[in-house]
């Protein structure tokens, strides 16, 4: 119980502060090195809300399968370290906005949130696979995901590809 | 010598408390991710980092998912959850296949370079 919190926490508080480094790194493999951190410490807040299985498909899904192709394709470009942020009106504007707008979501938030139900059940795999397969409400999106896959796959080769002589 | 019984009782109902708070904890880690990741979005040059903030923005949205499904008890939130992975997998994938392509043409990663289609 106890353990729990303490995890719930730190996860947290490790969230927030790799999800900074993110932005604030010069070089983008020090960003993906703070992401991964990052979705590793949102897993941990997964499990520690009773959804183990969301839990795990984020550490193999996220931080193993997409962050590495990430990782893979800035070591094989070897890309020069950023030369700091986008100058002038657009980067001073962001930071502005986003700070009032992470005030005004939090705000929001913690207001909101109070109004909400508390339950305490942890769900498994087998809940999960219960909710996407014993009604076609999800079963059909489901299969749809398979084709988005395949033609993102036939996408990615086809965009990636060299063109013949060249 | 005070009630060490009340006191244990006291705590731990104390650590039930932060336990429900788990879900505004969540909610509000999930508010601050996703604005962190928009700022990273138009300020950060590298194309491949503005990829990762998009990124950060995709597992807020599924930290708040996860949120709602445990205040609600309901297991709909995972299953969108699921499906955002699902899209994140392919949008990453062609999305790093874009860049390598604007890498071996324009030989540049800079976002303020790419502006064929800009009036």
């Amino acid at each position: 119980m106890i353990l729990d919190v303490i995890l719930f926490y730190g996860a947290a508080m490790v969230a927030l502060a790799s999800g900074l480094f993110v932005i604030a790194q010069r070089s983008p493999i020090n960003s993906a090195f703070s992401l991964i951190v990052t979705m590793c410490s949102l897993a941990v807040m997964f499990a520690m809300l009773g959804s183990g299985f969301i839990a795990v498909l984020q550490v193999v899904v996220y931080a193993g399968a997409i962050m590495v192709l990430f990782l893979f394709v800035i070591m094989l470009l070897n890309t020069k370290q950023d030369e700091g942020d986008r100058g002038g009106g657009i980067g001073r504007a962001a930071i502005a906005l986003g700070i009032i707008l992470a005030i005004q979501s939090m705000v929001v938030v913690w207001k909101g949130a109070e109004t909400l139900p508390v339950n305490h059940k942890e769900t498994t795999s087998a809940d999960v696979a219960r909710g996407l397969f014993s009604s076609p409400r999800f079963l059909y999106a489901f299969e749809a995901t398979s084709i988005l896959i395949l033609s993102a796959m036939v996408g990615a080769i086809v965009v990636a590809r060299k063109e013949k002589g060249k | 010598m005070p009630n060490l019984d009340a006191l244990y009782t006291s705590t731990l109902s104390s650590f039930q408390v932060a336990h429900d708070g788990f879900v505004q904890v969540a909610l509000a880690v999930s508010a601050f991710l996703f604005v962190v990741g928009t700022i990273g979005v138009f300020v950060r040059r590298n194309v491949i980092t503005v990829m990762m903030c998009i990124e950060l923005m995709l597992n807020a949205v599924n930290l708040a998912f996860v949120a709602f499904s445990r205040a609600h008890g309901t297991i709909d939130g995972q299953i969108l959850v699921f499906f955002v992975f699902t899209v994140a997998a392919a949008e990453a994938a062609v999305g790093l296949a874009i860049v390598i392509a604007l890498q071996r043409n324009r030989e540049d990663l800079d976002v303020d370079s790419f502006n064929l289609l800009k009036g």
